[in-house]
């Protein structure tokens, strides 16, 4: 909280729920989600890097079922910030600023991410699992 | 040209003008490149998903010889360090819109900084030992 004396601005609770409101927070929160995720490429990089057994190693605590759990949670995280991130690029190209293409933008966004993980998901399923 | 017409062009005071801190100089710097690291990282990023798909459940040997191909070497470290930088920028906007105490804020976004430095020049160094190393 500000360390200030000053009246603060009505915040989120008071205005009634729109898609649009989701879609920002949650572009936030995965992107700070995300941004953890970073250090698993650079183990997964330095692992590779150290040598067999060290990669093996890897490999297991990401197959585990904890680790599956978070790459799971990752993958959702990356395709969400990936399509949400496309639609800000294209509203930041001055697309799409009408109210009613807003909600259906926002909701183009969960639903493409959702379905892009299940995809991504579905194909470590068909070859074999992930661990 | 009369001095009134200069008057009228340049509005800025004049100490403005001195410091060059007017618009313009960097104010959109943070901005843009946050929409050109991800505008990278949307073809670096489903371009890294893809690889990490087809190398599940390959051996060591074959991860390996993968990261070692010229290209896929290449287009590794600018995934990551597009990936680090972008998650700086974020990061960065984050801590300034919710951490209030300026020191705690400070400390923060200099910690980010120095990680996110460290993670970039570590995947670096592990893509061109995987590379360069037979």
């Amino acid at each position: 909280m500000a360390d200030t004396q000053r009246p603060l601005s009505p915040h989120v609770q008071i205005y009634k729920w729109q898609v649009q409101m989701t879609t920002s927070i949650v572009h936030r929160a995965t992107g700070v989600a995300l941004a953890v995720g970073t250090l698993l490429v650079v183990a997964g990089l330095l692992h590779l890097a150290a040598g067999e057994a060290s990669y093996a190693h890897f490999k297991e605590i990401a197959g585990s079922p904890p680790g599956l759990i978070l790459l799971f949670g990752w993958s959702w995280a990356l395709f969400y910030h990936l399509c949400n991130g496309v639609r800000h690029l294209l509203q930041d190209a001055g697309f799409g600023f009408e109210i009613a293409q807003f909600v259906r933008s926002s909701w183009l966004s969960i639903v493409a991410s959702i379905v892009l993980t299940v995809l991504v998901w579905a194909y470590v399923l068909m070859h074999g699992g992930a661990a | 040209m009369s001095a009134r017409d200069v008057v009228v062009k340049d509005r800025r005071n004049a100490l403005k003008i001195a410091r060059g801190l007017g618009s313009s100089q960097s104010g959109v710097g943070h901005w843009w490149t946050q929409r050109v690291t991800a505008a990278a990282l949307v073809l670096l990023g489903l371009w890294f998903v893809a690889t990490v798909l087809c190398l599940l459940h390959a051996d060591y040997a074959t991860a390996r010889a993968t990261v070692a191909r010229p290209w896929n070497a290449l287009l590794l470290i600018a995934f990551v360090l597009a990936m680090f930088w972008h998650a700086v920028l974020g990061l960065q906007v984050v801590i300034e819109d919710y951490v209030h105490t300026r020191w705690k804020e400070v400390v923060l976004l200099v910690a980010i900084k120095f990680l996110a430095v460290l993670g970039a020049l570590a995947s670096v160094l592990a893509v061109l030992r995987i590379a360069l190393t037979p």
